[in-house]
């Protein structure tokens, strides 16, 4: 059935366009027909064709509906630049939506909806009331769709006409299809809307499960998205869903089946009964394995799903392991997923089948995916202590093949291991020596460094080793040689001998006076003054036991993977990031291609990857002190872009500038939730800070994330706290490596307390300044979330609770009502108020009400304790709390934060 | 979570627009052929690429079909399962158009094209996507008839896969069940993974709106309806059915009927992870001898019945990329080397169960190499066969009732095949 359309695009004469609008006007229908192909090849190529507008509209009025529909695409195209004249297409519009044929109408129809001219979209409400109420299925369909549309463009319009309530009422139509795009268009109004306008209440429900089983697969993936959002009044009404949403997982359509799974997950929160649940688990399993079977893409999308839904509910997978075993075929991005959860599933059960499949994969070509392999060999020997050792020996037969950047890989996981298990496997150093000279990655360096410092009593020749590093310490990236310092200062605790000696002095004059990385500088002088007033005090700095390390990376914060997981199969389940991070609320200008010559650059102007939206976001006044005036951080290449010029020539000119593109699954290499802005990168001179504080294994950290979308490298990182209320301040040097352009670091930097306390009542503001070499020093300010003060010792006896609690006097008692606060499920909310250090001491129920009280118990440094008495109905906002501590005026701080964990 | 796609783009293998729909608005085609651009320019093959990218407040998807992207825009949380698979069939819908999708017939095609695209997708949210039906009111050049066109019924009905008014003179339905054998077979001959994705392939010739009832030996059918199973019951996994079934019903009482649509289609898909012994097993062995020359010698031998006789088997045995003058003796079938897949293919036309073929291959290999290399990864062996009248889940189709108004006789025939799928087994 193939056509012959090619010949509309070969026309080469240099009047076409005059000879295009003599052939409009000719009388003959076949010839204005072949006319209007040309015209559109025209555009099809790019070429502007606006000038014909008139001559084309003209066409309009025709019996052919091949030709209608052609004119109407021109219109889309070019209404927008001949505003005045497309008024001219209004009548034809207007009469071909009262066509007896639904076609027409609805094209009409469909295709006003798409002319975003404001003299268009007046004519359009009439027709688009008609066709409404129209008697054919096909043309309300379109309709509905239109709605949304017509709200895009004008929302007021929409509501003044009363077409939300209309839309509404097709919700109740007899037409499966007319419901699905009723909901789809509501459901995009509500997400742009303010107040609420579609909610789905117990009769909608049932509307919607009904046209569930009749609609097409397209329609069936909104009405599932739309019920996914519908908050099941109780255990009960959840099942109920669940039960008629199952089926759905049956469907050949991988998007039905993705949506059902939304669906059922949301529910499965309100569904009491372990049986229940435990059946559903069952029957997500396979369809979720199934999904593994479709095309690569769809896999793609799946498999960074399924990777929510095991964090969360780990059993439904927990016996698939094997499905997710890599195809030698299998597209690189699939199988990087892939390994991801291999890891997330492998267990002592199965960790010898995962552990061969490592190894097979470490021997792949593919570096990148060979070094996720290796890697991923290690984080099993983090998570599952009893499998370390076989984990240990399959990395030492990988070193042993000698492939240069697995070694280095290995060698990176084994420090992870040793921090993980000290004193189990330093047996093997040995043979990591024998790699020694084949590094040459920084990290690598940096790795087997420590590693030689950190066990120098039982290396022989840790002196030598490290003798030979240091020929070239000036040449050494900063990591490498930060380590190089450290485990030179170590060498010399462990063995003050004669030549740790010599070699320290060599080292501290490098780090001294040949650098001028203040970082190594700093560290070199305290080593030095230490060293130099007391040995003793050195040690217990320097050879200090370092707390052992867990593997949580790529574990995802719980609130956000609520929020994603009520997000599965969209963009933010792919990105693992929630829709605010990359959807702007503010509407881009319509950029035809017209608009764009008068700014060559618009939208691109921005940083690559996500922080073009977060610029925008954050750019905003309420950011306080770190906020500039925004300015495109890639004003160079603006700049310097030629003229505006036809696009193959902007493509090559951008290609030679920018380097912006980065792949999107980055924030999952070893990044745990995102961060928040602490610093944009349009206030930053393109540098970004994201950062948090965090409590980890009973210390405070402060998690950050440098981000260089500058053009130049940046280096020579330093940070400094002011004065606050608890006193919080660096409790060590901040670890950043030399940012190149383009490239991001993540680290943690160990916090300390009652360092520089600032008077006053307590408040959570933390004043941070952050400086390198390059660039001016940079304030921000930050929120203390006051939870991480809560110490892991704070869980009380009942008696001593009930003790202490009498013993406060009751000026102490502070209580406060917290409306937003909400439980909706008591063992999940416990769990999660025990991670914050939270400690539930007792509850029992309030007499003639259905309310509930809780004690807990939490502790704060320097032994402050923090009682708390929470009165809460379950399932219903608000929450009643009221503390007892010794410390009332750390009482409103407190509140804040249980707020935040109650949300 | 409401969330749709802003354009849909066709690109070339450089990255330029051969055609676009815009949908809404917010995403021009400069930008995204900017966009595309680059990532070729950086990636080389945008197919190792992640197919979801975020760039500049813009998420791309996209596929590749011969010489041509499909690229969705979007710049909302739209739902990115549903917009991937979308492309997917539109790759269908315009291979049911032009018998394939390709630079060369999108650009011989562009008004049907331009057509399909506004019906397929209205601001952003797929709509249909039946090749079939949509063809009864969108035509080619060559159908096109100056009769206006209606949309069907089917378009918005219940019942959106199949027209009515249907007629054959002889009213058959063909069932093929195809049963796919995927292997994974680790180098120490122990099994890692195995499965068998079966489909059920219907052909229908049908008058009217025929109601169809299919029966097969479920276990947890037949159990539900006390019938004793034993041994001949068979145990599915997962079952994934064509939209057309009933699925609340099959979610109640396990039956599976449904209203056909016309012509080819995939009734039903299903899953069955039991250990499966692998129906053909090939066992290398590589010998090097000297740096010279490296010598193969490969068994394979059938693991099924008797009475079962493969066919078209192909056994693909990596060699190494440098080797050259392969000397290749068989016991069965004939070999061809194909230097391109770095590969020696074995070709056995007739395979009967329970017998053992072998082959021996010598290659020469450059005398010059480092020799502490890096040993180079080899890829797997793979196998491909058919097995005809042969299952390995033993499914059997028990009936097929087919009933419509006006009462006809039709004749169902069933076909049953076994075939490799992915068959691989490593080497040592």
């Amino acid at each position: 059935m193939s056509g012959h359309d090619s010949k509309y695009f070969s026309t080469t004469k240099k009047g076409e366009i005059p000879e295009l609008k003599d052939e409009l006007n000719s009388q003959y229908k076949d010839k204005k027909k072949d006319a209007v192909k040309k015209v559109i090849a025209a555009m099809t190529v790019g070429k502007d064709v606006s000038s014909l507008f008139t001559d084309v509209v003209n066409c309009m009025q025709t019996d052919n509906l091949e030709l209608k529909k052609l004119v109407y695409l021109y219109l889309i195209n070019y209404a927008k630049s001949q505003p005045d004249l497309a008024i001219l297409a209004v009548n034809t519009f207007v009469k071909d939506s009262q066509d007896p044929n639904p076609l027409i109408r609805a094209l009409a129809v469909r295709t006003m909806g798409c002319i975003r001219v404001d003299k268009i979209t007046e004519y359009l409400c009439d027709p688009l009331q008609r066709c409404l109420k129209d008697d054919d299925p096909y043309v309300r369909k379109t309709a509905a769709i239109c709605v949304a549309k017509l709200y895009d463009i004008n929302a007021e319009l929409v509501e003044d006409r009363g077409f939300l309530e209309t839309l509404k009422d097709l919700i109740s139509d007899s037409n499966p299809m007319v419901v699905a795009n009723a909901v789809a268009a509501l459901a995009e109004i509500q997400e742009n809307s303010s107040r609420t306008i579609f909610e789905i209440t117990s009769h909608t429900l049932f509307k919607l499960l009904a046209a569930l089983n009749e609609c097409t697969e397209w329609g069936q993936v909104f009405i599932l998205d739309a019920l996914s959002k519908y908050k099941a009044s109780d255990a009960r009404d959840a099942e109920n869903i669940v039960e008629r949403v199952t089926p759905r997982l049956q469907h050949a359509n991988c998007a039905v089946v993705l949506s059902a799974v939304k669906v059922i997950l949301q529910q499965m929160e309100l569904i009491t009964s372990t049986d229940v649940v435990r059946n559903l688990c069952k029957k997500m399993a396979p369809p979720l394995v199934t999904l593994l079977s479709a095309e690569p893409e769809i896999q793609y999308v799946a498999l960074r799903n399924i990777n929510l839904i095991v964090q969360r509910r780990p059993t439904i997978l927990a016996h698939e392991i094997k499905v997710f075993f890599c195809k030698y075929n299998d597209p690189i991005y699939v199988k990087m997923e892939k390994l991801e959860i291999m890891i997330k599933l492998a267990s002592d059960r199965n960790i010898d089948q995962v552990l061969l499949e490592f190894k097979e994969y470490a021997t792949e070509v593919d570096v990148d995916f060979v070094r996720k392999a290796v890697r991923a060999i290690g984080r099993c020997a983090i998570k599952l202590e009893r499998a370390a050792e076989r984990c240990i020996s399959v990395l030492l037969e990988l070193i042993k093949i000698k492939v240069n950047y697995v070694v280095q890989e290995a060698i990176i996981v084994i420090k992870d291991i040793f921090r993980r298990y000290p004193n189990t496997y330093e047996s093997i150093i040995a043979t990591l020596c024998e790699s020694l000279d084949t590094l040459d990655e920084p990290e690598a360096k940096a790795s087997m460094i420590w590693i030689i410092g950190e066990y120098a009593e039982r290396i022989d020749n840790a002196d030598e080793l490290l003798e030979s590093f240091l020929e070239t310490f000036p040449e050494e990236p900063a990591q490498v040689q930060l380590q190089l310092l450290t485990a030179t200062v170590k060498l010399f605790l462990k063995k003050p001998t004669e030549g740790p000696q010599q070699m320290i002095q060599v080292v501290l004059n490098n780090a001294t006076q040949e650098t001028d990385n203040p970082d190594l500088r700093d560290r070199a002088y305290i080593y030095w003054r230490l060293l130099s007033t007391d040995p003793e005090a050195a040690k217990d700095v320097v050879l200090a036991e370092k707390p052992v390390i867990s593997d949580d990376s790529n574990q995802l914060d719980p609130s956000l993977l609520d929020e994603l997981l009520a997000n599965i199969a969209t963009l933010a389940s792919v990105y693992h990031k929630p829709p605010d991070a990359f959807v702007s609320r503010v509407k881009p200008a319509v950029q035809r291609p017209e608009d764009e010559e008068e700014f060559p650059d618009g939208l691109d102007a921005g940083p690559s990857e996500l922080s073009a939206t977060e610029t925008e976001i954050n750019a905003s006044p309420a950011r306080g002190p770190s906020n500039v005036p925004h300015v495109p951080t890639k004003a160079v290449p603006t700049a310097a872009a030629p003229p505006p010029a036809p696009v193959p020539d902007l493509l090559g000119d951008l290609i030679g500038l920018d380097n912006a593109l980065v792949p999107v699954d980055q924030p999952t290499v070893g990044s745990g939730p995102p961060l928040p802005v602490l610093l944009a990168s349009s206030a930053g001179q393109g540098l970004q800070i994201n950062g948090q504080l965090i409590r980890r294994d009973g210390q405070i950290f402060y998690s950050f994330k440098f981000e260089n979308n500058s053009l130049t490298p940046l280096d020579g990182f330093m940070i400094q706290f002011n004065k606050n209320s608890f006193g919080l301040a660096a409790g060590g040097a901040l670890q950043v490596p030399p940012l190149q352009p383009g490239s991001s670091a993540n680290t943690l930097l160990p916090m300390v307390l009652f360092q520089n306390i600032s008077p006053g009542p307590a408040n959570t503001l933390l004043q941070v300044a952050v400086k390198n070499n390059q660039q001016p020093v940079w304030y921000f300010n930050d929120n203390v979330p006051f939870e991480v003060f809560f110490t892991e010792d704070g869980r009380m006896e009942r008696a001593t609770f009930l003790e202490t609690w009498k013993s406060l006097p009751d000026s102490h008692e502070i209580v406060r009502d917290l409306p937003n606060s909400f439980i909706s499920n008591m063992d999940a909310t416990l769990e999660k108020l025990a991670g914050a250090n939270l400690f539930f001491i007792a509850k029992r129920p309030l007499r003639d009400t259905n309310q509930e009280v809780i004690y807990f118990s939490a502790k704060l440094p320097r032994n402050i304790p923090i009682l708390v008495e929470i009165t809460v109905l379950v399932g219903r906002p608000g929450v009643k709390c009221a503390i007892k501590t010794p410390n009332p005026d750390m009482g409103p701080l407190f509140f804040e934060a249980l707020e935040a964990l109650l949300k | 979570m409401a969330g749709a796609a802003s354009a849909l783009f066709f690109l070339d293998l450089k990255g330029r627009v051969l055609v676009w729909r815009d949908y809404r608005g917010d995403v021009s085609s400069s930008q995204a052929e900017r966009f595309f651009s680059k990532l070729i320019e950086k990636e080389g093959d945008p197919g190792s690429h992640d197919p979801v990218v975020h760039d500049s407040g813009i998420t791309y998807m996209f596929i590749q079909h011969n010489n041509v992207y499909l690229m969705i825009a979007s710049r909302q949380n739209c739902n990115a399962a549903s917009l991937l698979l979308f492309l997917h069939r539109v790759v269908d819908v315009f291979k049911h158009y032009f018998e394939e999708l390709e630079e060369e017939s999108l650009r011989d095609n562009f008004v049907v094209v331009y057509e399909l695209l506004d019906e397929m997708m209205d601001f952003g949210y797929p709509q249909y996507t039946e090749a079939k039906i949509l063809s009864e009111f969108i035509k080619t050049d060559a159908y096109r008839m100056e009769v206006t066109q209606r949309p069907p019924m089917a378009v918005t009905n219940a019942v959106s896969w199949r027209s009515e008014g249907i007629r054959y003179k002889k009213n058959e339905v063909f069932l093929d069940v195809v049963e796919n054998v995927n292997i994974l077979v680790n180098s120490n001959g122990q099994i890692v993974r195995s499965d068998v994705v079966g489909a059920l392939k219907m052909r229908t010739y049908l008058s009217g709106m025929p109601e169809c009832k299919l029966g097969l030996n479920d276990r947890v059918l037949l159990e539900a309806q006390g019938r004793s199973t034993k041994g001949k019951a068979i145990d599915l996994d997962d079952i994934k059915f064509h939209q057309c079934v009933r699925l609340a019903r099959f979610g109640n009482d396990r039956t599976i009927s449904f209203i056909p649509p016309d012509g080819s289609f995939d009734l039903m898909t299903y899953r069955l992870s039991t250990q499966v012994k692998p129906l053909i097993w090939v066992e290398a062995q590589v010998e090097r001898h000297s740096r010279s020359r490296v010598e193969f010698t490969v068994k394979a031998r059938s693991q099924f019945k008797e009475r079962s006789t493969a066919t078209n088997v192909e056994i693909e045995l990596p060699v190494p990329a440098d080797a050259t003058t392969p000397i290749v003796r068989t016991s069965m079938g004939s070999s061809v080397y194909a230097p391109e897949k770095e590969a020696l293919l074995w070709k056995i036309k007739s395979f009967p169960g329970g017998k053992e073929y072998m082959l021996r291959a010598q290659f020469s290999l450059p005398s010059i190499s480092a020799e502490e290399s890096i040993p180079e990864k080899r890829a797997p062996i793979r196998v491909k066969f058919e097995i005809p009248y042969f299952t390995v889940s033993g499914i059997q189709v028990r009936y097929l009732k087919i009933i419509e108004k006006s009462g006809y006789q039709a004749l169902p025939w069933v076909r049953y095949i076994t075939m490799a799928g992915e068959y691989e087994l490593r080497m040592i």
